[in-house]
């Protein structure tokens, strides 16, 4: 099997024992993006030049016989929401196609501290609005499973990235699912942490009270390692949570024997394909035979959370993009005054599904509509949150499926964005409620992937992981590369 | 008809925190051009505030000093418009809960107290600064300095407790007085730390119902605060006698024209969009660290001016000057506090004292007579040393030498003659001198005697005790 398409685990065990070189890891990730990357689309920016230097480095380090963390040499990528000092992090989005950050995301400092190998920053929706990649004004992002698919959004660059093996590990960001939902499109596993738990600072915002970044990896275990490396407290962020993030690897083989599980009714719509209706029921078989605890429960106000979301989100989001405006940096249009050098500028650097949002937030945040949309919208997310902690009263976790449908065709739902969002409605309630989540894939249906979903109490990211990972070792999927368009 | 000025003031200070309010960048003024910036303050993609904890105790200590209640739970929201000065398109501030409500200050009108009502303080950000080539209306292009992005700034509001442009200013100037005092502040008008906006309509006298307002902008120093609140009384009322009606406006102050005109008109009024700023946690405050802050703050203007007045005999009017700043005050204080005589004290630095550092342009801390010179000079004048005549001369050159009361006397001979051996003398030479005078005065010629001191002190080139010259000279004649 080649390099690439090993497990972070596989690879640090191989390092150390001197069987293979971290440059060796890199080349061969970097002539699998050389072989498939045209028919996937994943990447914005590939560093190669800086991957290997890197690699080199922590060759170095091993010649000196030095010991070296589980991420050391092993090649990652990063969604281009994520800012990385002197590399390109455009947000999918033609307004900062030429921005440059001159400062490091929190992340990116802690992963350049486990020596970590970057090679390079994968395609997006434009500033993670969207859930097929389509939205990015640099191309379509394809799934690897099937290059007609869409890998799911918004982190579908970094989804497709690591089922197609260019990258064996990848960060994500998820504001209303689009790390899990991308995951579960993709048939590898991502997990959105509690919000607060990964920094925040240097994730360019969408909607500042739901983003949180999060691990795109093929197994679960290669998850607990990359969240090891990047949670924890960070001054910068005063919303993150001054709370020790544990070794999230510590307790993933403790099984799920005595755990209980918790199926919310509201979550098993008619709305459900099959296909997804299927995986879960297997999903539970599998967790019942092992020794969990089947409980079904009810969150009654799931079905609000949706329309609560987009009113946040959007709100969020028309104040976070004000700033791209031509002035500082990013794309500037031509005006022969102020006002019209805004308009210019935002008009040509904007999609249109960030337009549209931009509009949609604006005009819930106005004088006369305030207290009827966010105020409401506000209050629905308490419910919301209500009903998880009533939930967990009774269950250690939830088991959902992460998306209700399996990937869509590329082109399908462009033109409906009220079908696109409705992709988000099992994800956005864990969005609101900023508690952990994770996409485990439950195997393939039709020829694509299908996840489920553990959704856990806040911090508690150790159980959610312990769950997927008991499903996982209990059936046949685990870090599988897709063809990525080979036949 | 007779009508009521009615006047609300909003005050914005910036706070003399070393960092600004979201970021470690410095807030020192006059840097060279975006020197004192970094991604968070120019509002880069994906950065994020974190707050300076100074700026809330800086916010607590103002809203206590102006007997405010201070909120438990207060927190920031974004204020939402565009402008190029903006990076982020949104200022962040604090709209629906602000750290401290409900309080007053008192200001001295016509001799007589009067209350005016604080509504409330609240942080904020400032903007960063525009810079044109040339004016405004011909300059193709501008550029923008973002030294002054992010740093924290004070916005407090007044309730329409005002009644004259004469109370505006006092309002200002005692507020700004207090501000010094606690240190929050350098209030400097002309480097824009202190500004000021006024609302101010006018009703028929008697009536308690609110006329409409207008907001006054681009007030920028004490006295164009009461132009420019004089100009708008004069314009509402003509308006109002012709039987229009005031249009709900915000106008700018013109200086150099002197008068205020129309910025834009409510309908044109910015929607701010305010929402809960989702970047910073709101700020929780204990009773203990309100009670820790009260009692570090120091003893505030009104109350150092009761003390004065109690302890020391000043009158009111000495009390107030002596404490409108806290550096005059230390120095008072100061100086008493070696032995100087109180009331000559504030005679000192209310006479000489202040004329001296108006016509040189120095601050009270700046001055070369320090508290403890000041109380040499005064001990040379209290024990006779000095007359109060030659004094004023020796505090001149104190000023111009640094050189301390006694070393100028002494070096320069200037001691008071009251050797009385020594005085009879130069007298009986006086009286030998100036024999028609002394008819005079014999013959019931009161003011023949003022002429004959004089003679004496000419002689003794001032340094003779007058008092003891006189006495003696009438024993002589």
């Amino acid at each position: 099997m080649s390099l690439y398409a090993k497990t972070i685990r596989e690879l640090n065990d191989k390092l150390k024992q001197k069987e293979i070189s971290a440059v060796e890891i890199v080349e061969a990730a970097l002539r699998r993006i050389d072989a498939v990357e045209t028919r996937i689309g994943a990447f914005r920016t590939v560093t190669s030049d800086s991957a290997l230097a890197q690699a080199k480095a922590v060759d170095a380090k091993i010649g000196r016989g030095e010991p070296i963390s589980p991420l050391a040499g092993i090649p990652g990528a990063i969604k281009d929401n994520i800012c990385t000092f002197g590399v390109p992090t455009t947000c999918g989005s033609k307004i900062l196609a030429q921005f440059v950050p001159p400062y490091n995301a929190t992340v990116m400092d802690r992963l350049a501290a486990k020596d970590a190998v970057i090679i390079g920053k994968t395609n997006m929706d434009e500033f993670a609005m969207g859930s097929s990649t389509e939205n990015s004004a640099f191309g379509t992002t394809r799934n690897p499973w099937h290059t007609a698919y869409v890998p799911g959004g918004s982190s579908g660059g970094s989804a497709a990235a690591v089922a197609a093996g260019e990258a064996i590990w990848a960060l994500g960001s998820d504001t209303g699912g689009s790390i899990r939902q991308p995951a579960a499109y993709c048939g590898v596993v991502g997990l959105k942490p509690t919000y607060g738990r990964v920094s925040r600072y240097g994730l360019v915002a969408y909607a500042s009270s739901l983003d949180q970044i999060g691990p795109i990896t093929r197994d679960v275990t290669d998850c607990a390692l990359v969240l090891n490396a990047i949670a924890g407290y960070d001054p910068q962020d005063s919303t993150s949570v001054k709370a020790d993030a544990p070794d999230f690897t510590a307790a993933l083989a403790a099984g799920v024997k005595g755990l209980k599980v918790g199926i919310p009714r509201e979550y098993f719509s008619p709305g459900l394909s099959d296909n997804v209706r299927a995986a879960a029921q297997d999903a539970i078989k599998r967790l019942t035979a092992q020794g969990a605890e089947i409980i079904e429960v009810s969150m009654p106000h799931t079905e609000y959370a949706l329309s609560a979301y987009y009113l946040i989100a959007t709100a969020e989001a028309s104040s976070n993009l004000a700033r791209y405006d031509g002035v500082g940096y990013g794309h500037r249009g031509s005006g022969n005054d102020i006002i019209a050098m805004y308009k210019k500028t935002r008009t040509e650097g904007f999609g249109e599904e960030v337009r549209r949002r931009i509009m949609l937030g604006t005009y819930a945040l106005s004088s006369g509509y305030y207290d009827a949309y966010y105020l409401k919208a506000l209050k629905v997310r308490t419910l919301v949150k209500r009903d998880f902690d009533r939930a967990f009263e009774q269950v250690d976790v939830l088991l959902t499926p992460t998306t209700p449908t399996q990937a869509f065709r590329v082109g399908e739902k462009v033109n409906d964005p009220l079908a696109m969002y409705l992709e988000d409605v099992l994800t956005v309630p864990i969005n609101l409620a900023g508690i952990p989540a994770i996409s485990v894939p439950c195997g393939l249906a039709d020829g694509m992937p299908v996840g489920v979903q553990f959704i856990g109490k806040p911090l508690d990211e150790a159980t959610i992981l312990r769950a997927a990972y008991a499903l996982e070792q209990s059936g046949e999927w685990q870090n599988r590369i897709a063809p990525a368009g080979e036949v | 008809m007779k009508y009521e000025t009615v006047i609300g003031l909003e005050v914005h200070t910036e706070l003399k925190t070393e960092s600004k309010i979201f970021c470690g960048c410095s807030t020192r003024f006059g840097a060279e051009q975006n020197t004192n910036v970094c991604p968070v303050c120019l509002g880069l993609p994906g950065v994020l505030p974190v707050l300076n904890e100074k700026v809330v105790e800086f916010a607590i200590r103002t809203g206590l000093a102006l007997n405010c209640t201070i909120a438990p739970f207060s927190k920031f929201d974004r204020k939402n418009y565009y402008y190029p000065d903006l990076p982020k398109n949104f200022q962040t501030s604090q709209y629906d809960l602000p750290i401290a409500i409900n309080g007053y200050l008192d200001i001295a009108v016509n001799g007589e107290t009067k209350r005016i009502g604080i509504t409330r303080v609240h942080m904020e950000e400032d903007a960063g600064k525009l810079v044109h080539a040339g004016t405004i209306a011909k300059s193709d292009y501008a550029l923008v300095d973002y030294n002054r992005t992010g740093v924290p700034l004070l916005e407090i509001v007044s309730e329409p407790d005002i009644r004259s442009p004469e109370e505006a200013k006092a309002y200002l100037e005692k507020l700004k007085t207090i501000l010094q005092y606690i240190d929050v502040s350098d209030c400097k008008m002309e480097e824009g730390s202190l500004r000021c906006d006024a609302n101010i309509s006018l009703r028929p006298a008697g009536s308690t119902k609110l006329g409409t307002k207008t907001e006054i902008k681009n007030l920028n120093s004490f006295r164009s605060v009461q132009r420019g609140l004089e100009y708008e009384v004069l314009r509402q009322t003509e308006v109002l006698e012709e039987g229009g009606r005031i249009i709900q406006e915000t106008r700018s102050w013109d200086e150099n024209r002197g008068i205020t005109v129309s910025l834009r008109s409510k309908e044109h009024a910015h929607d701010y969009r305010y929402f809960p700023e989702p970047d910073l946690i709101p700020i929780v405050t204990d009773e203990k660290r309100i009670q820790a802050i009260r009692e570090s703050l120091p003893e505030l203007p009104d109350a150092r001016k009761a003390r004065l007045m109690r302890d020391y005999g000043l009158s009111g009017y000495d009390a107030e000057v002596i404490t409108a700043s806290r550096a005059m005050a230390d120095f008072f204080d100061a100086a008493v506090s070696l032995g100087s005589d109180p009331k000559a004290t504030a005679n000192w630095l209310m006479g000489d004292m202040s004329r001296m550092l108006n016509a040189a342009g120095l601050s009270v801390e700046e001055a070369p007579v320090t508290p403890a010179k000041l109380a040499g000079l005064l001990a040379l004048i209290s024990k006779g040393t000095i007359s109060g005549k030659i004094a004023k001369t020796v505090f001149e050159q104190m000023w111009e030498t640094g050189k301390d009361a006694e070393t100028i006397v002494t070096e320069q001979g200037m001691v008071q003659i009251s050797d009385e051996g020594a005085i009879i003398a130069v007298i009986d030479a006086v009286i030998a001198a100036n024999p028609q005078s002394v008819a005079d005065y014999r013959a019931g010629k009161e003011q023949a005697l003022g002429f004959l001191v004089g003679q004496v002190m000419k002689q003794t080139k001032g340094r003779a005790n007058p008092q003891l010259a006189n006495k003696l000279l009438k024993e002589r004649i």
